[in-house]
């Protein structure tokens, strides 16, 4: 991009075979993660990446690039860089300021091709997981899906990453050998970010992207913030779950009390989402969505296999289900075998008295603000 | 559902385990697959049933096309019984192991060789495999516009729809230009059963096979040998995490497995 103005646009992607550009075990290229930025702010996910990113650059002795598309604020580049990025190459062009796909995936397939990184990482976001697959096909190179571990293989230097399949009932480890870049996505909360050290040195490249890069055939007429309660499971810190233990609709709010005193996310079952308790952006499991929370706590859930393969990367699971023979006892840390409905207002009435005796206020406080934990 | 003008709908499909009556062998924790039938990608239904309901406000028609072994034709006829018109199967010694990558570009050799299309609709992802890689692969290989995570197609016309996308922190309402592809999630339909008539018009439908050879894809980009990625290692991680269980059996008793819950989360520091 820069200093190439003559670099034409990429080549049309024909189905066609392929020349791989091979690796070697002494290949110096950077590793690379892919930042993302929503509104101008630099989002947690890119913070995560960096720490996995610094474990890999630092283990083959080669540096660490974020790679920012799109407008954001000079904080976040500086941010990059005290958790860990040796070089940030920040993409500001207006047209990358919402993800949509081609722009996005013409930049990155550019950036990639020019430099020629050996690993790129990128969040399983909803972009990660789209531009990814993307670029990974433009490139002509493996790419693996939602990560939990990452390493180095020794004497190779290939990337080895290890995913859940089938539902979580297996950890598949894959590799790249004859293609690079190596790219995968990682599950968001998978890693903690490394503490900013603001002595930290780094350099930050401004590129430009020419026109042609950053035509689009898709255009974002509106957007709808989803209500606060969070849709955004796969990144929250505590998730409250509910299930059909909880019997009716009205009952379900139980699971929006405890998790506004508490500042979590809500989830569901399956069951309670397909009878219309709450909608399909809180389903927790194979066919909703895969959560890795500090602690996720559940109350009438039985655990369904397919259930169970949501939650299995959970750090901490707390059960509340009146059946002792319910599968969910089997990967829960703390369970209580009891019902629900005398085990939950209790449980919120000794929260309440809880923050009352640290001395926070008990009604304002819990709904909104930063989510419990406060994990970084 | 938004009446469109008529459209040709391509949707490809997986053939997958029927995970929710797997059990699980409790001491190795690993799944018990023996004797699982075979079935839609279960997020593939919901692919199928837009496509179905477009095609029908318009006066278009769907190709549901999948890559498998033999057997995988049973899933086309399933397709079939719902009320796609027509399916084809690409199955073959030479696509056997084949990772996303090389899915993706089965699947738009297949894509390219049927009649043009307007619309490609996918599931977000299968439930065996997990990954959502295909269906933006797809996309790639054919240079077409993709939207993932599509909760509904709110109007069409002059050869463009609107969409919604769902994301982490809302909904976007977006216009593609077709053709295009789209990943539908579950929102976006609620996938019909079969009728005994559909099912009849299944058995009598020619499901066509086709090979590397008859949708002109490079045998070298196919199959284990084709494909970028390596599995290298499978592990079952056990499943018991032998968690403390209390079962209370006096208020006294509820009230303490209640402080228990409070301490862990005091434990974990999110109070």
């Amino acid at each position: 991009m820069k200093g190439k103005g003559k670099q034409a646009a990429p080549k049309k992607a024909q189905p066609r075979a392929t020349v791989p550009h091979l690796g070697s075990a002494q290949e110096r290229g950077e590793v690379w993660v892919l930042a993302e930025q929503r509104g101008g702010i630099v989002q947690r996910i890119s913070f995560e990446l960096l720490a996995r990113g610094r474990a890999l650059a630092d283990r083959l002795a080669v540096e660490l690039t974020a790679v920012l598309l799109g407008p954001t604020a000079q904080p976040g580049l500086r941010e990059l860089i005290e958790r860990g990025a040796d070089r940030v190459i920040h993409v500001d062009a207006a047209a990358l300021e919402h993800f949509l796909g081609e722009p996005h995936m013409r930049v990155l397939e550019c950036l990639i091709k020019a430099r020629r990184p050996q690993i790129v990482l990128a969040g399983a976001t909803t972009t990660g997981r789209t531009l990814m697959p993307l670029v990974a096909v433009r490139c002509r190179t493996g790419l693996t899906a939602d990560c939990t571990h990452l390493e180095i293989e020794a004497g190779t230097g290939h990337l080895l990453q290890v995913r859940p399949a089938i539902g979580g009932n297996i950890m598949a480890t894959i590799k790249s050998p004859r293609h690079r870049p190596q790219m995968a996505t990682v599950r968001p909360r998978s890693m903690a970010p490394l503490k900013a050290d603001s002595k930290r040195r780094g350099e930050i490249i401004i590129e430009q992207a020419p026109a042609e890069l950053l035509a689009s055939r898709i255009r974002r007429l509106s957007f709808e913030a989803a209500e606060a309660d969070g849709a955004n499971l796969p990144e929250a810190p505590v998730i409250i779950a509910g299930g059909r233990g909880l019997k009716k609709r009205e009952s379900f709010g139980l699971i929006h009390e405890l998790a506004s005193l508490l500042g979590a996310a809500v989830g569901a079952s399956r069951d309670a989402v397909d009878r219309g308790w709450i909608g399909y952006p809180h389903q927790v499991g194979l066919s909703g969505k895969t959560v890795s929370p500090r602690l996720y706590l559940c109350a009438g859930i039985s655990g369904s296999v397919q259930h169970l393969a949501g939650i299995k990367t959970a750090e901490n699971i707390i059960a509340i289900n009146n059946n002792p023979d319910a599968p969910i006892f089997n990967i829960a840390d703390y369970g209580v075998v009891a019902d629900l409905f005398e085990v939950l207002p209790l449980l919120m009435k000794k929260l309440a008295a809880y923050k009352a005796a640290k001395g926070e206020p008990t009604e304002s406080a819990p709904a909104r603000g930063a989510p419990a934990g406060g994990v970084s | 559902m938004a009446t469109l003008e008529a459209m040709n709908i391509v949707i490809p499909i997986k053939q997958v385990p029927e995970t929710s009556k797997v059990k699980m062998d409790p001491t190795t924790g690993v799944m018990v697959r023996q004797g699982v039938e075979a079935i839609i990608n279960p997020l593939d239904l919901y692919a199928i049933e837009v496509g179905i309901e477009l095609a029908a406000s318009g006066g278009g028609r769907t190709t549901v096309i999948s890559m498998g072994p033999p057997a995988a034709e049973t899933a086309i006829r399933e397709a079939i019984a719902m009320g796609c018109d027509e399916g084809g199967l690409l199955s073959g010694r030479e696509f056997a192991g084949s990772d996303t990558w090389a899915t993706s570009y089965a699947l738009a050799r297949a894509i390219a060789t049927l009649p043009p299309c307007d619309l490609i609709l996918c599931g977000e992802r299968a439930t065996d495999g997990d990954t959502g890689q295909v269906g933006p692969g797809i996309a790639a290989w054919l240079d077409l516009p993709v939207v993932t995570y599509v909760s509904g197609i709110l109007r069409g016309g002059e050869g463009r729809l609107v969409v919604r996308r769902l994301v982490e922190d809302g909904c976007e309402t977006l216009e593609v230009e077709l053709p295009c592809v789209l990943t539908v999630v579950k929102e976006a339909a609620y996938p019909r059963l079969p009728t005994l008539r559909g099912k009849q018009r299944a058995r009598a439908a020619r499901v066509p096979v086709w090979t590397a050879a008859d949708i002109g894809a490079d045998v070298g980009a196919l199959g284990l040998e084709g494909s970028p990625t390596r599995v290298v290692k499978i592990e079952s991680p056990t499943v018991a995490r032998h968690g403390q269980i209390c079962t209370p059996k006096d208020p006294g008793q509820v009230e303490a497995a209640v402080e228990g819950i409070i301490a862990y989360m005091e434990k974990l520091d999110l109070l």
